[in-house]
This record gives C-alpha cells, sequence and structure tokens, in this order.
C-alpha cells in the first residue's frame, strides 16, 4: 500500500516524466505507427469479394507476393513510379533555379524590405494549397488571358506551319511541374534564405580583394557554405512532390498517371488494398533514401551551429 | 558587383511576380459577370453574394472550423507534450522509436498516410466495432495524429534554445516538476506554443487528401467541397470564395508581422532601457 505521501513522490520522481512522455507516445504508437503496420500487412494480404476487401490464412496464403511482384514489373507502375520521380526531380531542380537567386536576393536587400518580402515569401504558405493549385488551372485553361497571349506570343515568333490555336498546357505533365514549382517554391527559399543569411559577407569581399571574379566568390565562396540548404529544401520540395495527389489529379494527364494517383485509384476505385498497400511500401522504401540524407545534413547542420 | 545585383534583384522581381500573378488574376475574374470563368464579361459582385446564401458552403466552413478548433487544440497539447519530453529527457526507454514517430509523418506521403488511417478505421469498426461511423470524429483523429508532429518540431526547437537554469531555479526552490512546468516551462514557451497551434489549425483547415480518405457521407469539409468542385473545372463562385479565403489570410498573418515586429522593437528597446539603467 502507497500512502499518500508516497504517491506523491513517486509521480514527482516517475510519473510525471512518464506521463509527458507516455501520452503522446501511446497516441503516435496507436494513430500512426498501428495503421503504418496495417498498410505493410495489407500489403501481402489477398484481395478478395468480402468487406474488408481482404483476406488472410484460411484459404488464402498468409503471404501473397503478387502486389510486390506487380508492383515492380508491371509497365503501368513502373511508368508511373519513373514520372513521379522524374517530375519531382525536374521540379526540385527549377525551384533551386529561381529559389536560389531569390534567397541570396533577399540577404542583399536593405532590412526593411527583407522583412517585408519575407513576409510575401510565406504568406502563400499559408494561404490554402488547394487553391494555389486552382488559381493555376484559371490561368492555363485555353481561353484564358494567359493562354491567349503567350499564344500570341508563340504564333509570332515560330513559322507559320508551327501555329496553334491554343497552348496545350492543361492536363500535362507540364502543368503538374509547373505547378509543383509554384506550389513548394517557398519550401525552397525558406531553408536557402537561412542558410544565407547566416554567411559573413567579409569572406565575399576578402576574396574580392584578392582578386576573384564576383562568379569565382559565388562558386568558391558562397555555393559551397549553403550545401545544408540547399539539401534542405531539395528534400523539402521533392519527398512531397514525388508522392503529390492534388496536383496530378487537376492539373496532369490522366492517361500517365503519377504514382500517388495510382494508389488512390487501385485503393478507392478498384479496391484492391493489397495492390494500393504494395505500390505504398515501394514509394515509401524510395523515399527511404533521400530522407536518410537529408536527416544526415540536418544533423549536420544543428552540429555546426 | 553591380552586375549581380541587378541580376538577383530581377530575379526577386519575376519570382514575386510568379508568386502572385495567378493570385491576382483569380481575383480580379471574381468580379466578372460571366458565368464562364476565363471570358471579361464586365464587373460584378454576386457572386459573392451566391456564396452567402449558399447553405453548403456555410456549412461546410461551419464544419471545418469545428475540426480545426478541435484538432489543433488536442494536436497541441500533444504534440507539445512530446517536444518538452523530447527536449528535457535525453535518454529513456524506446527513445529512439519515439522520436522517429514524430519524425516520419512529416515525410509521409499524404496519400499514404490517408489510405493508412481509412484502413486502420476500417478494420476497428470491423474488430472492435469503433469507430462506428466515419465523419468528424475519425477526420478530427487523423488530422490530431499528422499536425501534432509539427507542434513537437517547433516546441523541441525552442525548448533546445531556452535556458534551462530558470527551471532548475525553480526546482532547487522547492516546486514540484509539474509546478516548475505550468510557472516557468510553458510560460517560456508560450510563443513556439502558439505558432504551433496557428500551424496545426492551418493545416487541420487547409487538408485534402487525408480528409477525402478518412470523412463519411455528410461530413464535407470545405476544402473537400471545393476539392469536388473544381475537379470539374474553373467557376467565379470558386474564384469568389477563393479571394475571400486568401484575404483573410493575408490580413491575419500582416497584421501578425506587424505585431510581432512592434514587440521584437519594444523588447529591444525595453533590454537598451534596462541596460543603460544597469550601465
Amino acid at each position: 500500500m502507497m500512502d499518500r505521501k508516497g504517491l506523491q513522490r513517486w509521480f514527482d520522481r516517475k510519473g510525471w516524466s512518464n506521463l509527458l512522455i507516455g501520452v503522446p507516445y501511446v497516441w503516435l504508437l496507436f494513430f500512426f505507427l498501428l495503421p503504418f503496420l496495417i498498410v505493410i500487412a495489407m500489403s501481402v494480404a489477398t484481395k478478395t469479394a468480402t468487406a474488408p476487401p481482404i483476406s488472410f490464412g484460411g484459404d488464402y496464403p498468409l503471404v501473397n507476393l503478387q502486389g510486390y511482384a506487380r508492383a515492380v514489373t508491371d509497365t503501368l507502375y513502373f511508368r508511373a513510379f519513373i514520372t513521379s520521380l522524374v517530375s519531382a526531380g525536374i521540379a526540385t531542380a527549377l525551384c533551386l533555379l529561381i529559389g536560389y537567386p531569390m534567397a541570396l536576393g533577399l540577404t542583399r536587400v536593405s532590412k526593411s524590405w527583407r522583412n517585408i518580402l519575407l513576409m510575401l515569401v510565406i504568406l502563400p504558405f499559408w494561404t490554402s494549397f488547394l487553391l494555389r493549385v486552382y488559381a493555376w488551372m484559371g490561368l492555363m485553361g485555353r481561353s484564358s488571358w494567359f493562354n491567349v497571349g503567350l499564344t500570341k506570343i508563340w504564333n509570332a515568333i515560330v513559322p507559320q506551319g508551327w501555329a496553334v490555336d491554343f497552348m496545350p498546357m492543361m492536363h500535362s505533365n507540364f502543368a503538374v511541374v509547373l505547378v509543383m514549382v509554384y506550389t513548394y517554391l517557398p519550401f525552397m527559399i525558406l531553408p536557402l534564405y537561412a542558410s544565407l543569411e547566416r554567411l559573413d559577407p567579409a569572406l565575399d569581399e576578402a576574396a574580392l580583394d584578392l582578386g576573384s571574379r564576383p562568379w569565382q566568390v559565388f562558386l568558391d565562396v558562397t555555393l559551397p557554405q549553403s550545401i545544408p540548404g540547399i539539401v534542405a529544401g531539395g528534400m523539402l520540395v521533392f519527398i512531397p512532390a514525388a508522392g503529390e495527389l492534388v496536383i496530378p489529379t487537376l492539373v496532369g494527364d490522366a492517361a500517365s498517371p503519377m504514382i500517388g494517383r495510382v494508389i488512390s485509384d487501385q485503393f478507392s476505385a478498384a479496391r484492391d488494398w493489397p495492390m494500393a498497400s504494395a505500390i505504398a511500401v515501394v514509394l515509401l522504401v524510395l523515399m527511404v533514401g533521400p530522407a536518410v540524407i537529408y536527416g544526415h545534413f540536418q544533423a549536420k547542420a544543428e552540429g555546426s551551429k | 558587383m553591380k552586375r549581380r545585383h541587378s541580376f538577383l534583384v530581377s530575379m526577386l522581381a519575376f519570382g514575386f511576380a510568379f508568386f502572385y500573378i495567378p493570385i491576382l488574376s483569380m481575383i480580379v475574374y471574381s468580379f466578372n459577370a460571366s458565368r464562364l470563368a476565363s471570358v471579361w464579361g464586365g464587373f460584378s459582385t454576386k457572386w459573392y453574394f451566391a456564396l452567402f446564401s449558399n447553405k453548403q458552403v456555410l456549412d461546410a466552413l461551419v464544419l471545418s472550423l469545428e475540426i480545426a478548433l478541435v484538432s489543433a487544440t488536442i494536436a497541441t497539447i500533444l504534440g507539445a507534450m512530446a517536444g518538452i519530453a523530447l527536449a528535457r529527457f535525453p535518454s529513456f526507454r524506446g527513445r529512439l522509436l519515439f522520436s522517429g514517430l514524430v519524425t516520419a509523418p512529416l515525410i509521409m506521403p499524404e496519400v499514404i498516410t490517408g489510405i493508412s488511417s481509412l484502413m486502420f478505421f476500417i478494420l476497428m469498426a470491423d474488430w472492435i466495432g469503433w469507430p462506428g461511423e466515419r465523419g468528424f470524429t475519425t477526420v478530427t483523429l487523423a488530422h490530431i495524429t499528422f499536425s501534432m508532429v509539427f507542434v513537437t518540431t517547433i516546441v523541441q526547437a525552442r525548448m533546445l534554445q531556452s535556458d534551462r537554469s530558470i527551471e532548475e531555479a525553480a526546482m532547487d526552490l522547492g516546486s514540484r516538476p509539474w509546478q516548475v512546468m505550468r510557472d516557468v516551462t510553458i510560460p517560456v514557451i508560450s510563443p513556439a506554443i502558439m505558432s504551433g497551434w496557428l500551424l496545426a489549425f492551418t493545416i487541420s483547415l487547409d487538408d485534402v487528401v487525408i480528409t477525402s480518405f478518412t470523412t463519411g457521407p455528410g461530413s464535407t469539409t470545405l476544402p473537400l467541397l471545393i476539392w469536388s468542385k473544381v475537379k470539374l473545372g474553373v467557376t467565379p463562385d470558386i474564384n469568389a470564395l477563393a479571394t475571400l479565403m486568401v484575404s483573410v489570410v493575408a490580413i491575419g498573418v500582416a497584421v501578425a508581422g506587424i505585431a510581432m515586429n512592434r514587440a521584437g522593437r519594444r523588447r529591444q528597446l525595453d533590454e537598451q532601457m534596462a541596460f543603460r539603467a544597469n550601465g
């Protein structure tokens, strides 16, 4: 029997910390790890016509690897993986090409301008993701002012044989990459800005005084020091872009779907839980590499602070 | 040096044009009288009035706000507990798994979180009869789970920066651990807790993918309503709704930015005064 005093002492010494750790721990075990383990279990289950539409053991094999076999051999899934990784890769590269000079520019403007411009970078991040995708749907449609304008410019510069009635932008992989760049650009700019802002301008000046040309200063001094920011920004764009569902559904080409859409369609339309789960597991395995690189650089950046 | 500078400034101008032209275009076309979304037919505010009398939109907005309020509040409590635990207890059994569990949802593609939550809820209902019907409860549970880890990240970062000596002083003066947390830790990290709550609120209010998997018939949030409409194409009433939503956020962020700027400047002034008074 523990008296009140003893209970209090136990609570202060162990109970309190157990409570702090335990409540969120149990929550995540139950609502995150368990669902995740269910995905892995489902990926080796067999599809049936029952509700829920899967079976294990009994008349069916306990471990059915058909989903995995199809995920890596069926050209439909293989192409979807390639489309996703290539689109996300191109979007990441473009975000870097646009975001790097913007982040560097932010470190060069006066302090009062910088606060306003930073707020303007963060603002889209707080506005609805869906509406930002939607805004581009309005611009890319064939009769929009943007499309009409681009068509006029295109027809004015190319030979007559190449003239078009409108720019076929909507429902293409081009549209997917464009909107990915648009929606994920702040994720690239902010970590880049954070790593560039810490650099000492005296280093630039020293290199200039020692006779380096400006582009040499950039390549030898600025760029190497901003690699942690490049990696962080790159991963923050690449990882969500590769698994993106909203953008390809709204502006993508239904004939060459991205992997996020394939998972969703297999799950909801085809009611094939094992197939959807197997593709999900393969996607996660592909994501582990970039995530580990990101974690490594993140730890390094934290250590250097 | 001069040339490089002008290149950077023009990239900034290009970037901000890229950011804001689509949004401005959407705002302009929300005042379009024509039903055809991309052909200008004169100025009109009728889509806004149509919006305010659309019961579907208003119901969805109320449901979204309810889910966001409940999920952000619980996510903040759970996320802050995890953040404090990770920052203050450097070693406990299962810490590695715990820190993995608070990082994994951040990089998990939403569609996978969506299908895993849905399979979990369906199988749970099958095995133990809970949760009975998908809707408010299941969406809120899913939102709490994936937004709490953002709160954890923010709180943990703030905790690692904060000075532990005040907490130790309170302990030495005889406070019990939960009193130290109530009287010292939480007031010190309250800005982080507040921004964590705001982030969790926004994430919940904005989510389409996870909500679309975990919701049931009759529970349509505002993003889901917009999602089902924009899949069919661009319409002027969605332009009007989008304009209102973007304006609310823009005003909120601007006000918060100015307030924080002021608070920062006041703190700086106070510090200078204190420094002068002591010196």
